[in-house]
């Protein structure tokens, strides 16, 4: 919440600005900040960063995404998230192949650590893309995870 | 109703451990039952709070899993501080359950 | 030529180069991570949400009968549900047959609250929308075995007799693919594509017909007990389905149980 204000006051109340960012970095404000329809509902992970306002990330060696290489069911497939970013708000993960890309934000406040553990479809094999929000800026990055099919019953 | 979620939190030094498994089909609205696809039914969000002060917030979709589980970690807590989570799904529906941080083995 | 000679023996020595060895390398390491991200998601699995819900099914007086199942004698006492279900399938004098955790579980059900077993045997698997009341109190008796030791009895002739017909079961060859348990389980290093099949005639590997049973399934998000798991191993082998919880099937898990025995009982699992 302080780390928004900041980020709103430093765009020199530029209502424009401000509505360009769409609410993104007013999280976690959960109050104000409503379900995105839009980004939920996009069809590619590129048209969902941008409605969220996270299109510019920039890429970064400082995320962890810890997931396996191969998963064993594509029903559900663990996914550990660390961001290494100082001042790291919300961590926001898009399944790039999935006919809805956008899965979800995590947002961190009172000492909350940027850390996320969550179980995700995965339609095919798939990069799972992270943007992590920290001081106003979206960094990036992203891990390949291929899906087998068949098996029996274990 | 909605089955009650379970809550597992621990505390290590000063760092809590939160684990939360919930109840919900998690719906896509692809699957099919019957010949007739099944609608969309899924949470949208969930709020975890430390104490009555919210630390862990997330907005999802529904390709997170049937049965959701997640796990996230909390500086400054300590062994009887309370966490709280809510989640709501887009049928308004929704559910609330807390439990007490245990001591780290 | 010479050349061709060359790629031709080439070509025959790979044809033949030793099969187990290239999976051992390529395989083997799918596996582990299968096997690591598993236990990952076992710290925390949804299981325990059945698990739950088994428990308070157990605990509230229900059916035609209204009572709660907390007189239900696992073959420990009644009531007593703390490692009971490491010590089945077991000898039931009132019954005066061998019966694994859910077949007991269905007994109670019928006797102490007064379902019927009609009633009860009609889709006693889980779906999508539904889990049957007998798969979550299984789930809730199972997971209070975690961690002792499987010592199934061996002591009552009936529970001698069922080992042996467990065993005799296991190895019956029939149906449209002359199959038996023993064509996937009776043999060392098969596999269905990832997944490695262990040979439940030897001791060390027994236990996987146990471990992780009652488990969460992957596919679908729904929960599982030994009796679907077995009962879907006959209709992979396009055998008629045995009658749920029959003595049929406790006499089958007696068997595989029996082998695994003296091996620790881990509790809920996760399967694919």
């Amino acid at each position: 919440m302080q780390q928004s204000r900041r980020s709103v006051v430093r765009a020199g109340g530029a209502l424009a600005l401000f509505a360009a960012l769409g609410g993104a970095l007013l999280r976690p404000g959960r109050a104000l900040a409503a379900w995105n329809k839009s980004a939920f509902e996009a069809k590619s992970a590129v048209d969902a960063m941008r409605a969220l306002g996270m299109a510019n990330a920039e890429e970064s060696k400082d995320i962890e995404i810890r997931a396996p290489d191969i998963a064993e069911n594509g029903a559900v497939v663990p996914i550990d998230i660390t961001s290494n970013i100082p001042g790291t708000t919300s961590i926001s993960v898009f399944l790039e192949k999935n006919p809805f890309p956008y899965t979800g934000t995590f947002d961190f406040a009172a000492g909350a650590m940027p850390f996320v553990h969550l179980r995700a479809k995965l339609g095919e094999s798939t990069p799972v893309r992270v943007v992590v929000a920290a001081v106003g800026k979206f960094y990036t990055t992203a891990k390949e995870v291929k899906v087998t099919i068949g098996g029996c019953g274990g | 109703m909605a089955d009650p979620m379970k809550i597992r939190a621990t505390v290590q030094g000063d760092v809590a451990d939160v684990r939360v498994l919930m109840a919900h089909p998690m719906e896509t609205g692809q699957r099919k039952q019957g010949g007739k696809p099944v609608p969309l039914h899924f949470i949208q969000t969930i709020t975890a709070q430390l104490n009555g002060k919210t630390v862990f917030s997330a907005d999802i979709s529904q390709a997170i899993s049937r049965n959701p589980v997640f796990a996230f970690k909390v500086k400054g807590a300590k062994a009887g501080d309370k966490i709280t989570v809510t989640w709501k799904d887009n049928k308004g529906e929704s559910r609330t359950d807390e439990t007490t941080i245990r001591g780290g083995s | 030529m010479r050349q061709a000679l060359m790629l031709a023996v080439a070509a025959a020595v790979a044809a033949v180069a030793p099969w187990p060895q290239a999976m051992a390398q390529t395989e083997d390491p799918v596996a582990a991570d299968f096997d690591k991200f598993r236990a990952i998601m076992e710290e925390a699995n949804p299981a325990e949400l059945f698990e739950a819900k088994g428990e308070q099914l157990w605990r509230t007086p229900r059916g035609p009968k209204n009572a709660s199942l907390e007189q239900c004698d696992l073959g420990l006492g009644p009531g007593v549900v703390k490692g009971a279900y490491a010590q089945m399938p077991r000898y039931f004098a009132d019954v005066d047959r061998v019966m694994d955790a859910e077949a007991r579980i269905v007994h109670c059900m019928i006797t102490l609250q007064g379902f019927k077993r009609e009633d009860l045997a009609k889709k006693p698997f889980s779906s999508a929308t539904k889990t049957p009341d007998p798969v979550s109190i299984t789930t809730y008796v199972a997971a209070q075995s975690a961690g002792m030791k499987l010592a199934p009895q061996q002591t009552h002739p009936k529970e001698k007799a069922a080992y042996e017909i467990g065993k005799e079961i296991f190895f019956y060859r029939a149906g449209a693919y002359d199959f038996s348990c023993a064509s996937c389980h009776g043999v060392d290093g098969q596999r269905i594509r990832t997944q490695p099949l262990p040979n439940f005639t030897r001791p060390e590997q027994a236990i996987r017909a146990i471990q992780g049973w009652p488990g969460y399934r992957m596919t679908g998000g729904v929960m599982h007990t030994l009796q679907w798991r077995l009962n879907d191993c006959f209709r992979q082998q396009r055998f008629p389905e045995p009658d749920y919880a029959s003595e049929m099937m406790s006499a089958l898990l007696t068997y595989l149980t029996v082998n695994a025995q003296g091996q620790e009982y881990k509790g809920l699992g996760i399967k694919r």
